[in-house]
């Protein structure tokens, strides 16, 4: 299990240190330090064998997260706990800086205390952490209290206490999805995926019983086959259903029960959380589409011309378009022109930087540069990285459709009717690239 | 909130100030300064001079000071133990405290305080909290017994707190389930004898429902304690499976990961007829895939598992190519981890795909991922066929790009794909050839040469090229030596009137100038082939090379069978068993998967055949480097060729004599030349032999020696087996038997380098076995085994290493350590070596003890086609240490009354009846531990007919 915990400046200067097993000693932090961050070349591997001992590191910002161990842990645990930590700290006092982190030593050793324990991990969902640590210490707290912070700790639950009130029983549904592409000069898709997020924000009232329904390939054609009119249902859920690859779950969800019966059943956390991840390969809706033409005009001049054309409905607007059109190490001066949009050369980040607000579906915007290079003899040919672009849609590119949401809670008496739902989508570009 | 003011105070006297004012009255400067103490103590300065200070400020109700203070007497108690003492009655009250929470803070610390004297006090708290009515104490306790086994294991089990903590199995809550099994799994793992988890159906059945409710971290450690139970039949098996995957779309990665050991090694117990068999492998693939989008890191501990998941069962994920494409953005780590899995996926279906991105890899910055993806590309060429003109045209469009190391690894790489596929793509040679001059590293270097060789007749100016390499022969590296001197000769036997001068110009700089006996031998080896008989080197040299297989870089089966068993672990992440880097005897426990089940299974042996092969393919694996080596292994250095004896000063070489009649053998292909009738020896010929002789002969002499030392001793010694063959060891082969020379055991070994590579760093482990045989010494290889090397090493052997019972009892598990890997071998021991010089009972006690054991546990054998004498056998199996008590004639039989005694103080008795002229004889063994019966039976049988 996990020996200890660092974490240091980027200077390599300790600014917590707990050690929770005997065989790591002090001068593991130390040979971390040396032989990682004051290490001369890039780092190859976020797992690091010294002297028998290993080292696990993540990056936040320029702070580095280390733990350490000597025996065969669980690796893909250590990393998913680096991360947790990581969150919880930022739910407690923002963002993971030095500034921060030095701000709130104490807070965080109390929390290392808590969420690992001879190295192994303990309950880290802040919501119940926030219970019984705070920066104030424990108030006087009731009998009741206690039991009831340490059943939630423990507890099947462990996400959400008991006797929650709202006045309004309101539910927020974000679809986030990030598109991702990887296209040829040509045109051709080589590589294709959404990646996306269902983000919910929950204030109801008691422990409601959630059942969350998509337009899931699989559940529509299970309910078509159930049906008399099946060939009607089926044209529509043709057209309507999307093919989920994989897709995995907040813990409250019921695993089992997706597994048996492909429902989404759950008792969701108070406040904000991400209730599942999925991803889609199938019938994509590329946005945009990005045309490249490059040229080379003698060995002191580029041509590029690069058109873009969106692809989804006229009344829809896509925002905060950026097209970054990489240029040689080696340009000397770069002359841009655009229709629509801003355009500019930034020399620093060897790229032509086109930004445009918005677009509408259907459309289609060009630019056009000449390059100069300077003269090299610099024998490497330029690698030509790909054209990247971001852009945000207001629509789901894998086409995912929440169909329902339903919430029971027996106790109290609020039905399903008295929720408030919100449901928004946003598509956003992941790594969207085209070579070119 | 300025908390970080504390970091910075660095003025004298600091310590003295921090002492005021941790013994200041007010409770704000009390908290004040023990924060500065914490911040001090974290960047590591020395502050346990403040011990008692800080432990003043213990009694406090203030929380988040108790806290503080406890952080301090985990990180001092030890130094300062008798001060210490001093808070045991703080932790001992707060476990009494009617707040959970605070109970649980203490007996959580004071687990952590490593101090034998609190240790005690530990022990009553502990106890009440592992029974407590809330279960955060008791989740709490039960790694706290965890803590204090890592302390003092007698202790534990002497309290009995072991039982308390099987019970939590079957707490109520979740939480208190799951922190009971990652206690047990740690204790168990440092006694992997003990039946400590004592899996079976019930047990499984409450962790399957604990699995269901628990944290993500308890699912974690109840995955990780499923994994080690082995089902006792393919239905359990299945239903265990069942009730796993859905764990397989949990968001935490560590869960998938674990979900996905589970299913791995219970699916070898499921016949792959079966239907469900097939549904769990498609269930498989979709959570692998997504591991790929999580953070870098854990990416690529995912990708690291993928790889061997791949090896194990390609069928997994044999349509999920593209997303093991590299993105521009990701880690180096990452690129290198995909294509490496890349390549093993790569097949007829998806080469066009993989092709078109290895050239785009081939153009990026990072020099090793360029020379990884170059030889990705040739390794598409030899994997799959019909892509393997476009892979060479790819790799000569790379090597235009005149990029050095680019045309290095693209040369490196096509030497493979012209072994792989003889006769056709010769034609880019004349590429090749242009870029000779920008060739500097040795692989690179050592594979253009072994393509001129190879090629010499079509390549008109081969000797001048091979000439040029010539001049700066000594400055060149072994590989580049070996791989010219064998180029040149080919040439010379395809081009023997042009190139004479070349060649004696090489045999003389490889067997007078270098003083690498490699080199040396080889060298001698052509020049007397050459000399002896021209047509069979020809034949030696020039002979049919054996194909190269497909797949390089596997994971020796075994190997990756047991990391299979750790998958999500340290271990899968390097590749390596947990013994590689993981001190002491913690998590060295040998892992293998269940046995796979028999049905239609029989047609391939699992075990052995590389699992990236399809079934019934055996294909060799290519060695690192090089490869002619190979074509001389067969060759017989032993007898000294018949020639005159001459001066070994006299070397000049007479090239017309070198060639002589052989040269015509060698134009004209009669049959006749063959017999070396009209081939007169040239007197260099002779130099080898005379060196060979006296080595050879003194070679003999060693060998007489040591199987005079044998015989001399008496204990009958077993000639060497082969124990560990090359083909399963990366070259190193081990053969090796067992010793017992006047009170000491040893293990005679022999090693011998197959592979090309040399060999240092040696080292041997044993297992755990059952008589707690040990290496007395480590395992002294003095010189690197070079290649073709053999070395002979006595390795003594002492009882005293821990103790295992094995099946069969006289297993012993070996690992070998070398600088190339980790091999595994088992072999059985020979019992007599166990018998010790003082075995002999006295009559008395004989008659006694042999009446004292029970009927039952007397065991009775035939030892037939053994023809001696009674006074034969006794003094035979003496020298044994099998010692006769007594001797009777009874009815014209002869009956020997033996006792021989075991390292470990196993007595047994023997009665062994001889009928003369009756060729067997009968043997009654009795012993209080039957079971080693059968053994000594075996011993007796080995040393009465040797």
């Amino acid at each position: 299990m996990i020996g200890g915990l660092f974490i240091y400046n980027h200077k390599g200067e300790v600014l917590i240190s707990r050690v929770y097993r005997d065989d790591i000693g002090r001068n593991a932090v130390d040979a971390f330090r040396v032989n990682v961050i004051h290490a001369r070349q890039q780092v190859r591997s976020p797992v690091t064998n010294i002297a028998r001992t290993s080292f696990f590191h993540v990056k936040r910002s320029n702070i580095w997260l280390a733990a350490v161990t000597k025996q065969n842990v669980n690796a893909a645990m250590v990393f998913e706990f680096l991360y947790k930590m990581c969150d919880v700290m930022a739910a407690y006092f923002g963002k993971i800086s030095e500034e921060n982190i030095k701000n709130n030593f104490v807070l965080i050793y109390e929390l290392l205390d808590e969420i690992l324990d001879f190295g192994y991990p303990q309950n880290s969902e802040t919501g119940a952490l926030k219970t019984f640590i705070t920066q104030q210490g424990i108030k006087s707290q009731t009998k009741e209290e206690q039991s009831q912070i340490t059943s939630q700790v423990t507890g099947q639950i462990g996400w959400r206490r008991e006797g929650i009130k709202y006045r309004r029983n309101e539910l927020f549904l974000d679809v986030l999805e990030s598109v991702n592409l990887l296209m040829s000069p040509q045109g051709q898709v080589l590589s294709a995926h959404v990646s996306g997020r269902v983000v919910m924000k929950s204030y109801l009232s008691g422990m409601p019983e959630c059942k969350f329904g998509m337009n899931d390939k699989i559940v529509i054609e299970k309910q078509g086959k159930g049906t008399a009119d099946e060939t009607s249902k089926r044209c529509l859920s043709g057209k309507q259903s999307i093919a989920i690859d994989d897709c995995t779950f907040h813990q409250c969800v019921r695993l089992s029960k997706f597994d048996s019966e492909r429902s989404i059943s759950f008792i969701p956390p108070d406040g904000e959380f991400e209730l599942m991840r999925y991803r889609t390969t199938k019938d994509i809706i590329l946005p945009f589409r990005v045309i490249p033409l490059v040229r080379e005009v003698g060995r002191t001049k580029l041509e590029v011309k690069v058109v873009i054309k969106s692809n989804f409905k006229p009344s829809l607007l896509a925002q905060k378009i950026e097209v970054r059109i990489p240029t040689p190490l080696n340009t000397s001066g770069v002359q841009v022109i655009c229709m629509k949009g801003k355009a500019k050369y930034k020399a620093s980040e060897n790229a032509i930087v086109w930004k445009i607000k918005r677009m509408a579906g259907m459309k289609e915007s060009q630019i056009s540069a000449e390059i100069e290079l300077l003269p090299t003899n610099d024998k490497k040919k330029w690698a030509r990285p790909p054209i990247s672009m971001n852009f945000e849609v207001p629509f789901a590119p894998s086409g995912l459709k929440v169909r329902y949401l339903k919430v029971f809670e027996p106790k109290l008496n609020y039905s399903d009717h008295d929720v408030i739902k919100w449901v928004r989508y946003i598509g956003r570009s992941g790594i969207y690239e085209t070579r070119c | 909130m300025t908390d970080s003011k504390y970091f910075t105070t660095t003025k004298k006297g600091e310590i003295f100030e921090l002492k005021a004012e941790l013994n200041s009255d007010k409770k704000e400067k009390k908290k004040e300064a023990v924060k500065k103490v914490i911040a001090s103590m974290t960047v590591g300065k020395d502050v346990s001079a403040l011990f008692p200070d800080v432990v003043n400020c213990m009694q406090t109700d203030n929380l988040e000071l108790k806290k503080l203070v406890y952080l301090y007497l985990m990180n001092y108690a030890k130094s300062q133990p008798d001060m210490a003492i001093m808070a045991v009655n703080t932790f001992v009250k707060d476990c009494e405290d009617p707040n959970p929470l605070i109970r649980a803070l203490a007996v959580r610390t004071m687990g952590c305080i490593r101090v034998d004297k609190i240790t005690e006090y530990l022990c009553e708290p502990l106890r009440k909290c592992l029974k407590d009515e809330d279960p955060y104490v008791r989740k709490t306790a039960a790694v706290c017994v965890a803590k204090l086994h890592d302390i003092n294991a007698q202790l534990v089990e002497d309290q009995g707190f072991l039982d308390t903590l099987k019970d939590l199995i079957s707490d109520s809550n979740p939480m208190v389930v799951a922190n009971a099994v990652a206690a047990l799994s740690e204790i168990a793992e440092s006694h992997p004898s003990s039946n400590l988890l004592d899996l079976n159906p019930q047990s499984i059945n409450k962790l399957l429902t604990a699995l269901n409710e628990c944290t993500e971290w308890g699912q974690i450690f109840i995955l990780d304690c499923l994994a080690n139970y082995m089902p006792k039949d393919d239905r359990e098996a299945q239903s265990i499976c069942e009730r796993v995957t859905p764990r397989l779309s949990h968001a935490n990665s560590a869960v998938v990961l674990s979900a996905v050991k589970v299913l791995m090694k219970f699916m070898e117990m499921l016949s792959k007829d079966l239907d469900y068999y097939g549904t769990l492998l498609k269930k498989l693939a979709p959570p692998l895939v997504t591991l790929l989008s999580a953070e870098p890191e854990l990416q690529y501990v995912a990708l690291r598992n993928i790889n061997l998941i791949v090896q194990k069962r390609p069928e997994i994920l044999k349509h999920e190519m593209k997303v093991f494409f590299v993105k521009y953005n990701d880690p180096i780590y990452v690129k290198l981890e995909k294509l490496d899995i890349m390549i093993r996926l790569a097949s007829q279906a998806n080469i066009a795909q993989v092709l078109a991105e290895l050239k785009e890899y081939a153009t990026e910055v990072d020099v090793d991922f360029v020379r990884k993806a170059v030889r990705a590309i040739g390794r598409c060429a030899i994997k799959v066929e019909q892509s393997a003109e476009r892979c060479v045209s790819t790799l000569l469009d790379l090597i235009q790009t005149k990029v050095n190391y680019v045309v290095q690894e693209a040369i490196v790489v096509i030497k493979d794909i012209f072994r792989k596929y003889p006769n056709k793509y010769e034609s880019v040679i004349a590429t090749l050839c242009e870029n000779l001059d920008s060739l500097d590293e040795p692989e690179a270097r050592a594979a253009m040469i072994w393509i001129v060789g190879e090629y010499a007749e079509r390549i008109d100016n081969a000797d001048e090229l091979l000439e040029s390499f010539l001049e700066g022969f000594h400055d060149e590296s072994t590989q580049v030596q070996l791989q010219l001197l064998t180029a040149i000769v080919k040439l010379f036997l395809k081009k023997p009137t042009e190139t004479q001068e070349l060649v004696q110009q090489v045999l003389s700089l490889a067997t007078q100038d270098s003083d690498n006996p490699d080199l040396r031998d080889r060298g001698y080896i052509y020049w007397r082939l050459l000399s002896t008989d021209p047509v069979a080197a020809k034949e030696v040299v020039l002979a049919e090379k054996p194909l190269i297989s497909e797949e390089t870089d596997l994971i020796e089966p075994t190997l990756l069978d047991e990391l299979i068993c750790y998958i999500g672990t340290l271990a899968s992440v390097y590749h390596k068993p947990p013994s590689a880097f993981v001190e002491g005897g913690r998590g060295v426990v040998h892992k293998s998967l269940p046995p796979r089940t028999a049905s239609s299974e029989s047609a391939e042996s699992p075990e052995t055949a590389p699992t990236g092969a399809p079934p019934g393919e055996q294909p060799d694996v290519i060695p690192a480097q090089g490869d002619l080596l190979g074509d001389l292994l067969n060759l017989d250095l032993g007898p000294p060729v018949s020639g005159p004896p001459l001066a070994t000063s006299s070397v000049q070489m007479g090239a017309v004599d070198l060639l002589g009649g052989g040269l015509d053998s060698l134009m004209g292909d009669e049959p006749e030349g063959i017999g070396g009738t009209n081939f007169v020896a040239p007197p260099t010929a002779a130099v080898p032999a005379n060196l060979g002789a006296p080595i050879g002969s003194g070679l003999s002499d060693l060998f007489d020696l040591t199987s005079g030392v044998g015989t001399l001793s008496g204990s009958y010694v077993a000639p060497k087996a082969v124990w560990l063959p090359a083909m399963k060891a990366k070259g190193l082969e081990i053969s090796g038997t067992f010793t017992r020379q006047v009170g000491s055991i040893s293990m005679d070994l022999q090693l011998t380098n197959k592979a090309l590579q040399v060999m240092t760093d040696f080292a041997i482990q044993f297992n755990r076995n059952s008589f707690g045989l040990a290496p007395a010494a480590p395992l002294q290889v003095h010189a690197p085994l070079s290649p073709n090397q053999t070395v002979e090493i006595s390795l003594p052997l002492s009882t005293v290493g821990s103790v295992m019972k094995m099946e069969p009892l006289n297993n012993l598990q070996v690992a070998v350590k070398n600088n190339i890997d980790v091999f595994y071998f088992s072999t059985l021991y020979p019992l007599h070596i166990l018998f010790v010089e003082d075995g002999k009972m006295d009559r008395q006690m004989f008659l006694a003890t042999w009446k004292d054991i029970p009927n039952e546990n007397e065991a009775q054998f035939q030892i037939r086609d053994c023809p001696l004498n009674a006074e034969a056998a006794s003094s035979k199996l003496q020298s044994s240490n099998i010692f006769t008590v007594a001797k009777r004639n009874v009815e014209g039989q002869d009956m020997l009354y033996q006792s021989l005694k075991l390292t470990n103080g196993i007595w047994v008795l023997a009665e062994l009846r001889i009928q003369p002229g009756n060729p067997s004889c009968t043997l009654s063994l009795k012993c209080r531990a039957p079971e080693v019966s059968q053994h000594v039976y075996q011993a007796y049988e080995t040393i009465l007919k040797n």
